[in-house]
């Protein structure tokens, strides 16, 4: 796990908001927001969140758990009902010209002019972040061959391939160095070449400085991606912590064996349960056994020898942190997958 | 992908704001202009839709002045033609409100809305700039018209100041549909809403003194149909132009210049607060 980075922070600026925490490039207190028509846990329900200058964090959740509300009201893009939040030391809904000054935004959808071409979006972006146009045109062209798009600068973006478009897309966003960076859901419906591609690109710019705010729906992209991770259900913070946390939370190593048939099975289940450091979980049908252990090899040998001793030979044998899927299953109360012994 | 990690120095650093207050106003301008730019890069590269949206307005002309126009008579006994061609180059400018709301409505689908509200720019560019885009889209517009009306027979018979004041009057209604067109765009929430409202463009345009002579529809029909903002200025443009008009004398036909000036401020002084409001409050 890498230690969270120190980031160049921001050089003080006048009419800078006072924030409670000088390190944290994202802030938010008690931020709430709800939708006209929508239940309320369809909004924000008194979200917080706090991320270190120069550190990945992951917004983790399901779809409609308020993960793009918060990106849209943290990018000034939507006002918030309640609460307060602060981005690179200003305050959102009162200096929202100065955090705008201050991010970059990727959509969840390529926010990028279908009809102009690569290049033209990118010189037409760099203008509007006041480059001048000859310093424009030479950032676009740096951006196309850094996010290997030369070739395809000329081409309209309507035709581009997703992970193409993904990429212009953050090109875009990049066009200025932007201390904070938010990042809806970078690969949804991306292959995983492409996937590949952009979390290449994110981690190139957290390595360069930059504090990242990511929200996805795939717990394999905050594992690698994010330093910190912050599972959201039903608008707010259900659980935050580095990944490795997250998963020791939820009972920590377990091992895992499979049997040749329902007879080891039932056999097994006394010997298992005297070396589990809490409830088995047991999958009948697939003759899978879940162990939870305090020690982690230690407690295999321990098990392995049990087994031996009542003559019981195991299929497999191994011994595993849970993922961040089971965090996030247990969190959200959905463990129908695992029938209790 | 594998290209070294980039130093940070390399990226130009975001620009900072600056409060002075003719610097803002500057920088609004260049924004603008950029977002111009933009929309006419987009003619570049698709000339077929805007040049379809030139030539309609012509079809039109054809269908109504051809088609239909022979069993047309004009109240005042004047050519069906000339009275045809200022109520046309009036339905232009109804024409170019689904060009605004058409483009208003996608970039908002697609993100790009979004994209600029979070870029450190003029909010008020990007309505600025479209604002100038779309008038220099129905300039054109109106000068294709002429051109094919004068072609087919029809002429001004007033002095040049009047007919000036004439094509004034039709840019300040299409400044007015501006408006309308950018707050239903933003309204709509999708392409699919726009299309409904486009079919509403036809019975607003036959509602009025556009195709024929308020005169001769049923009374209540009629009073709707001279108090519909773009019969002020149909009747208004024939006047400069000195071509036939309806054979009405209510008070609206009578002040038909006043009333192409004060529907359409009317409609800008709803509308472009509304417009404002809803670009700064987006939610989709």
């Amino acid at each position: 796990m890498p230690a969270v980075r120190r980031a160049p922070t921001g050089r003080p600026v006048e009419g800078r908001a006072k924030v409670e925490d000088e390190e944290s490039a994202i802030t938010a207190r008690d931020v709430r927001k709800s939708y006209p028509g929508a239940p309320p846990e369809a909004g924000l329900n008194g979200f917080d969140l706090r991320v270190a200058a120069g550190s990945v964090c992951g917004l983790l959740g399901p779809n409609g758990a308020g993960k793009t509300t918060a990106i849209r009201i943290l990018s000034t893009l939507l006002e918030m009902d309640g609460g307060r939040a602060s981005v690179a030391g200003f305050d959102v809904r009162t200096q929202g010209r100065r955090v705008r000054e201050r991010i970059g935004l990727v959509g969840q959808y390529a926010a990028v002019d279908e009809i102009l071409t690569g290049r033209q979006n990118l010189v037409m972006f760099g203008r509007l972040n006041r480059l001048p146009a000859p310093a424009a045109r030479r950032r676009a062209d740096e951006l196309l061959e850094r996010f290997a798009l030369t070739g395809a600068g000329t081409r309209p973006v309507g035709g581009y391939s997703g992970g193409m478009r993904r990429r212009l897309d953050l090109a875009a966003s990049l066009v200025v160095s932007p201390p904070v960076l938010f990042v809806d859901e970078p690969t949804t419906g991306l292959d995983p070449a492409a996937r590949q591609e952009v979390w290449t690109a994110v981690r190139e710019l957290v390595d360069a400085g930059t504090t990242v705010l990511l929200t996805t729906q795939y717990l394999e992209e905050a594992d690698r991606l994010a330093d910190r991770v912050c599972m959201l259900a039903a608008g707010r913070v259900a659980a935050e912590g580095t990944p490795e946390e997250l998963k020791s939370a939820v009972g920590g190593d377990r091992i895992e064996i499979v049997f040749s048939g329902p007879a080891d099975t039932q056999a097994a289940l006394p010997v298992l349960a005297r070396a589990a450091s809490g409830e088995l979980s047991v999958e009948t049908a697939a003759y899978r056994v879940g162990v939870p252990v305090a020690e982690r090899t230690r407690a295999l040998v321990r098990v392995a020898t049990a087994l031996n001793e009542a003559g019981i030979e195991p299929e497999d044998i191994t011994l595993r942190r849970p993922t961040l899927d089971e965090v996030f299953l247990r969190l959200t109360g959905d463990d129908r997958t695992e029938a209790r012994v | 992908m594998n290209a070294a990690v980039q130093p940070r120095s390399a990226g130009p650093l975001p620009a900072r704001s600056d409060d002075s207050p003719p610097l803002r106003f500057a920088r609004a301008l260049a924004d603008s202009w950029t977002i111009t730019l933009r929309d006419l890069t987009h003619w570049a590269r698709r000339p077929g839709t805007v040049v379809v949206g030139w030539v309609f307005p012509v079809m039109i002309v054809l269908i109504f002045g051809g088609l239909f126009g022979g069993a047309i008579e004009v109240p005042g006994g004047g050519d069906y033609f000339e009275f045809l061609m200022p109520g046309m180059f009036t339905m232009t400018m109804l024409f170019g409100l689904e060009t605004t709301m058409m483009a208003v409505t996608t970039d908002a689908a697609r993100g790009v809305t979004d994209r600029f509200r979070s870029l450190p720019m003029s909010s008020s560019a990007v309505v600025l700039g479209r604002c100038a885009a779309d008038m220099l889209n129905s300039v054109v517009g109106l000068a294709v018209m002429t051109a094919a009306g004068l072609l087919l027979g029809w002429s001004w018979h007033g002095g040049a100041g009047a007919a000036l004041a004439a094509v004034g009057l039709l840019l300040l209604l299409r400044f007015a549909l501006l408006w309308v067109g950018i707050f239903v765009g933003l309204a709509a929430g999708g392409p699919e809403t726009v299309s409904a409202v486009q079919i509403l463009v036809w019975p607003v345009g036959f509602l009025s003194g556009i195709f024929v002579d308020a005169d001769t529809m049923p009374a209540w029909l009629g009073a709707i149909a001279e108090w519909n903002p773009l019969t002020a200025t149909a009747s208004a443009t024939r006047e400069l132009f000195a071509n036939p008009g309806m054979g009405a004398d209510s008070w609206v036909e009578q002040n038909a210049v006043l009333m192409a000036i004060v529907w359409p401020v009317l409609i800008t002084a709803v509308f472009l607060p509304l417009s404002a409001r809803t670009f700064r409050k987006l939610k989709a």
